[in-house]
């Protein structure tokens, strides 16, 4: 997290002056659980992908390459919708 | 020139919306809706101003409305009443949240149930902790001067804040008198040009209203609000000397009725007012020191300038024409209370203050009822006892 700021500097009305400014809000700090995935099992269908809240699943020239730790926020729907059971969800 | 001319309370506040020509009026346009919004969908019909007017189904969509019209960065204005006011509930915690300067002419009326229409401030006191700036009038030369003057107390560069004017329902709203409108340009001069610093429209700088604010800065964003509407006295103030240049007539956060030597006093806010100045004169013509306080300024409260002024009185009552149904009293009572309690008194001193609801439900408060009420301040001045701290003023047993 950037450093918190005190009510005198916070924008009028809380109104956000920068776009984009979600990605300094990092919801790895909620994790409890990680996604681990098995690359044996995964088949690039990318379900996960399409599925997660955060936009956590990093994929490279097609292919699903694991997880954004800063943003992954351990929901664990990644693994639920897994149709080949491919990742699991392990103690952070 | 100003011309002097006969209206009702809500055709002259359709004349100042007319004059102020706001961008967006989003209002509901059936009952509880009042005239005002009638009368002024006439002034859209008849291209007297350029305002988009929206009509949506429902108050609570009226204000999602003027929330985002504001947001986008348009003088924006709604007008309500009642149950109107009170099914916009969340909204109006989120205009103020937002800080949108939408200024919104409140007719008071009752809430239900029983089913009722008439005169009663439980709908704008529902709505006192929300974060708009409230200003009660007495009569409709006040509701006209008080519409104009709000579109500056919102529009502020210090404040940003949204603004309710009260007026009566049907004693101010539907009831006619005389009342000098000013000229057109002389308003539009007054008001000029709104020049919001962000606007949603603006692709250029596109910003975000509305954020998540969790444990981390809710609080701070709650303070932000808790310190600038206490700023907006001193801003009601010099709006109020810039629209004494124009009008000749002079506003402050409260008015004072032949306070200077009283011993007792009436603290009361809309049109029973006049009625209690009337008791006063009255009543000091049989030597009867009587004053009263007409609260305008109502949010934010003026707490230590009202404590000063009735600092000397020996009895005092307060008149609410609302309840709190398990509070101490009706709420201008409890306000008024808490700023004697705090105010610095050289000996410890207290003055005896009670309170009496009044009017309920449109309920006349009758020249009779100030006078007990007077009588009993007499009582309570040379005794120093009070016997009857909230009563029900002209209600059967
Ligand atoms: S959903 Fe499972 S199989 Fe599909 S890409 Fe993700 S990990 Fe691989
Ligand atoms: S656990 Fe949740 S947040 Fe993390 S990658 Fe899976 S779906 Fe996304």
């Amino acid at each position: 997290m950037p450093q918190e700021k005190g009510w005198k500097s916070l924008s009028r009305g809380g109104v956000i002056l920068e776009p984009g400014n979600a990605r300094d809000y990092e919801t790895g700090s909620w994790r409890t659980f990680k996604p681990v995935v098995d690359r044996e099992k995964c088949i690039n269908c990318m379900f996960c992908w399409i599925f997660c809240p955060e936009s956590a699943v990093i994929v490279k020239d097609d292919k699903m390459e694991g997880f954004n730790l800063k943003y992954c926020k351990g929901c664990g729907i990644c693994a639920k919708e897994c149709p080949k059971k491919a990742i699991e969800m392990a103690k952070d | 020139m100003p011309k002097i001319i006969a209206r009702t309370g809500d055709d002259a506040v359709a004349e100042a919306m007319r004059q102020i020509n706001p961008d967006v009026v989003a209002a509901y346009p059936i009952t509880p809706q009042t005239e005002i919004v009638q009368f002024f969908s006439d002034f859209v019909a008849n291209g007297k101003v350029k305002t988009e007017l929206l009509c949506p189904e429902s108050e609570h969509s009226a204000m999602s409305a003027c929330i985002g019209a504001s947001a986008a960065g348009g003088r924006v204005m709604t007008a309500t009443s009642s149950q109107g006011l009170a099914y916009m509930w969340e909204l109006v915690y989120i205009a103020a949240s937002y800080r949108l300067p939408i200024v919104m002419p409140v007719v008071n009326r009752a809430l239900s149930g029983p089913i009722n229409i008439h005169c009663d401030h439980s709908d704008s006191m529902g709505a006192r902790d929300s974060g708009w700036v409230q200003i009660f009038s007495e009569n409709i030369q006040e509701a006209y001067d008080n519409t104009i003057q709000a579109v500056r107390i919102a529009e502020h560069a210090n404040l940003l804040l949204p603004v309710i004017v009260t007026l009566d329902g049907f004693i101010i709203s539907h009831a006619m008198e005389q009342f000098e409108i000013l000229d057109d340009d002389t308003v539009q001069k007054f008001v000029g040009e709104y020049k919001p610093e962000y606007s949603l429209l603006d692709a250029k700088h596109p910003i975000t209203y509305g954020p998540l604010q969790l444990f981390d800065y809710y609080m701070e964003q709650k303070k932000q609000q808790h310190e600038v509407i206490k700023s907006a006295s001193s801003v009601v103030l010099q709006i109020a000397s810039e629209f004494e240049k124009i009008s000749k007539r002079k506003y402050e956060l409260f008015e004072e009725y032949r306070m200077d030597d009283a011993d007792i006093g009436i603290v009361v806010l809309g049109s029973a007012s006049g009625t209690a100045k009337t008791v006063a004169d009255k009543l000091r013509e049989q030597g009867l020191r009587a004053g009263v306080l007409k609260i305008r300024l109502f949010r934010p409260f003026p707490a230590a300038e009202l404590a000063n002024s009735l600092s000397h009185l020996k009895a005092l009552a307060v008149l609410d024409r609302s309840d709190t149904f398990g509070g101490l009293g009706g709420p201008v009572f409890e306000e008024v209370c808490a700023s004697l309690y705090n105010y610095q008194f050289p000996d410890g001193h207290k003055i005896p203050a009670v309170n009496y609801i009044y009017g309920l439900g449109g309920r006349d408060v009758t020249l009779d009822h100030i006078e007990k009420v007077y009588r009993d301040l007499e009582g309570i001045s040379r005794t120093g006892k009070i016997n009857n701290l909230i009563q029900y003023l002209g209600v059967r047993e």
